[in-house]
C-alpha cells in the first residue's frame, strides 16, 4: 500500500515539476527506470510468491540501478555505450517479461 | 517488531486494539527504515519514469541521444545532405537542359520540317502549288523526240521553275491528262524514246501526245524562256507540232514520285568517318 502511494507520488511529483534531466545523466536515466521496473517486478513476484523480503527488495533494487548504471557508463568510456545500453536494456526486458509471466500465473493461475 | 506488543494483550482487548493500532498506522505510520527506503525507491522510480517520459516527448530523440549517437545521426545527416544536394544539381542540370532545350528542339523540328517540305518538293514526294504555267506540246505527227521535251523540261529549268510535272494524252478539249501518265519530274527523271509504241516512256512510264507540262515558277520568266526565237516553241513547231504556254495564277503539280531508300549511301557526318 505504502510503496504503491509512493510511487503514485514519485509519478505526480515527476509530472508536476517537469524537472530536466540533467545532461550528464540522461543516458543513464533511461537504463536505471528500466533496472528499478525489474526490481520492482521481482518484488511483486516474490510477495506473490511469499518470499517477499523489503531488505532484499532495497538491495536489488539500488544494486540493478547502479549496476546498469555503471555497465552503461563502462560502454560510453570503451565507445560501445549504445550497443551496451541496448544489452542492458534487452535482458532487463527479459527479466521483467519472465517476471511479469510467474506474477500473471500465480494471478490469474494461466 | 510490531506485532509483539499486540500478542502480550488481552484477548477481549484484542478487536479494540486492532482498531487502535490501524488507527495509530494511519496517524503516526509506525514504519520501519526499510519501509521508508522502498517508499523512498518507488517514489524515485515514479519520479525519474515520469521525467524520462516527459524529456523523451518534450525533446523527441536527439535530447536522451547520447554523444556518439549525435554523432552518428550528424554524419548520416551530412551525408544525405550532401547526396540531395548532389540530386539537386543533377535535377537542376536537367531542367535547364529541358527548358532551354524544348526551344531549342522545336526550332530544330520546325527548321526540320520545312526543309523536309522543300527537299520533298525538289525530290517529288510532296504535292507543290503555285503561280506557273502550262505548256502544252501537241505532235500531230509524232515527230516529237524525247530530246525535244528534255530541252524544254531544261529551258524551263533554266528560267526558274520549281516543280514539273509532265502528262502525256492530254485531250485539248477537257485539259486532262489520260490516266497514268502523270509524271512528277525530278532531277533524275529519265526520256527514253518509245517511238515504237507512239510516245516517250519517262521515269518508266509510257506517256502519248499531246504532253503537257505543269510548271510552277515565275511564270513570266518560264513563258518568255520559253517563247525566245530558236527556243522551246519554235523548235517543237519546226518538228511539226505546236505548243501552247498558258500561264496561271495556281497550278497543282500534284503527282508523287516514291522516295526510293538509298541502298548503299548514307548519310556522313562532315568530317567524313
Amino acid at each position: 500500500m505504502i510503496p504503491a502511494v509512493a510511487l503514485a507520488i514519485g509519478i505526480a511529483l515527476g509530472l508536476f515539476f517537469e524537472p530536466t534531466v540533467p545532461a550528464g545523466l540522461q543516458p543513464y536515466l533511461p537504463i536505471a527506470v528500466v533496472a528499478a521496473l525489474d526490481a520492482v517486478f521481482g518484488a511483486v513476484r516474490a510477495q506473490l510468491d511469499g518470499i517477499f523480503d523489503d531488505r532484499v527488495f532495497v538491495v536489488s533494487f539500488v544494486s540493478n540501478v547502479l549496476i546498469a548504471g555503471l555497465v552503461v557508463f563502462l560502454g560510453d568510456q570503451l565507445g560501445v555505450g549504445g550497443q551496451l545500453s541496448t544489452g542492458v536494456v534487452v535482458v532487463l526486458g527479459i527479466r521483467i517479461f519472465s517476471n511479469a509471466a510467474a506474477i500473471r500465473r500465480r494471478i490469474f493461475k494461466a | 517488531m510490531t506485532d509483539a506488543p499486540d500478542a502480550n494483550e488481552a484477548p477481549a482487548t484484542v478487536a479494540a486494539s486492532r482498531w487502535r493500532r490501524a488507527l495509530r498506522t494511519a496517524l503516526h505510520p509506525h514504519l520501519r527504515r526499510v519501509d521508508v527506503a522502498v517508499a523512498v525507491l518507488l517514489g524515485l522510480l515514479g519520479f525519474a519514469a515520469a521525467v524520462q517520459v516527459r524529456s523523451t516527448q518534450d525533446d523527441g530523440l536527439l535530447a536522451s541521444a547520447r554523444q556518439e549517437d549525435l554523432v552518428q545521426i550528424l554524419d548520416d545527416l551530412t551525408s544525405r545532405s550532401l547526396r540531395l544536394r548532389q540530386e539537386i544539381t543533377t535535377l537542376t542540370a536537367t531542367q535547364e537542359r529541358l527548358t532551354t532545350g524544348s526551344g531549342r528542339d522545336e526550332a530544330a523540328v520546325a527548321e526540320a520540317r520545312r526543309r523536309a517540305q522543300v527537299l520533298g518538293i525538289l525530290a517529288g514526294t510532296v504535292a507543290a502549288r503555285g503561280p506557273g504555267v502550262l505548256v502544252t506540246v501537241q505532235d500531230p505527227t509524232g515527230k516529237i523526240t524525247p530530246e525535244d521535251l528534255l530541252d524544254a523540261l531544261e529551258e524551263m529549268r533554266d528560267a526558274g521553275a520549281e516543280a514539273i510535272q509532265l502528262e502525256g494524252s492530254v485531250d485539248p478539249e477537257t485539259n486532262t491528262a489520260g490516266a497514268g501518265q502523270t509524271v512528277r519530274v525530278v532531277a533524275a527523271t529519265s526520256f527514253v524514246d518509245a517511238g515504237d509504241r507512239g510516245g516517250v516512256e519517262v521515269d518508266g512510264t509510257l506517256l502519248q501526245p499531246s504532253y503537257r507540262f505543269v510548271v510552277i515558277g515565275d511564270s513570266a520568266t518560264i513563258a518568255a524562256a520559253l517563247a525566245i526565237p530558236g527556243g522551246v516553241i519554235d523548235h517543237v513547231e519546226q518538228a511539226g507540232g505546236r505548243a501552247v504556254v498558258v500561264r496561271r495564277e495556281s497550278v497543282l503539280v500534284g503527282a508523287l514520285r516514291p522516295l526510293d531508300r538509298p541502298r548503299y549511301a548514307r548519310p556522313a557526318d562532315k568530317a567524313g568517318d
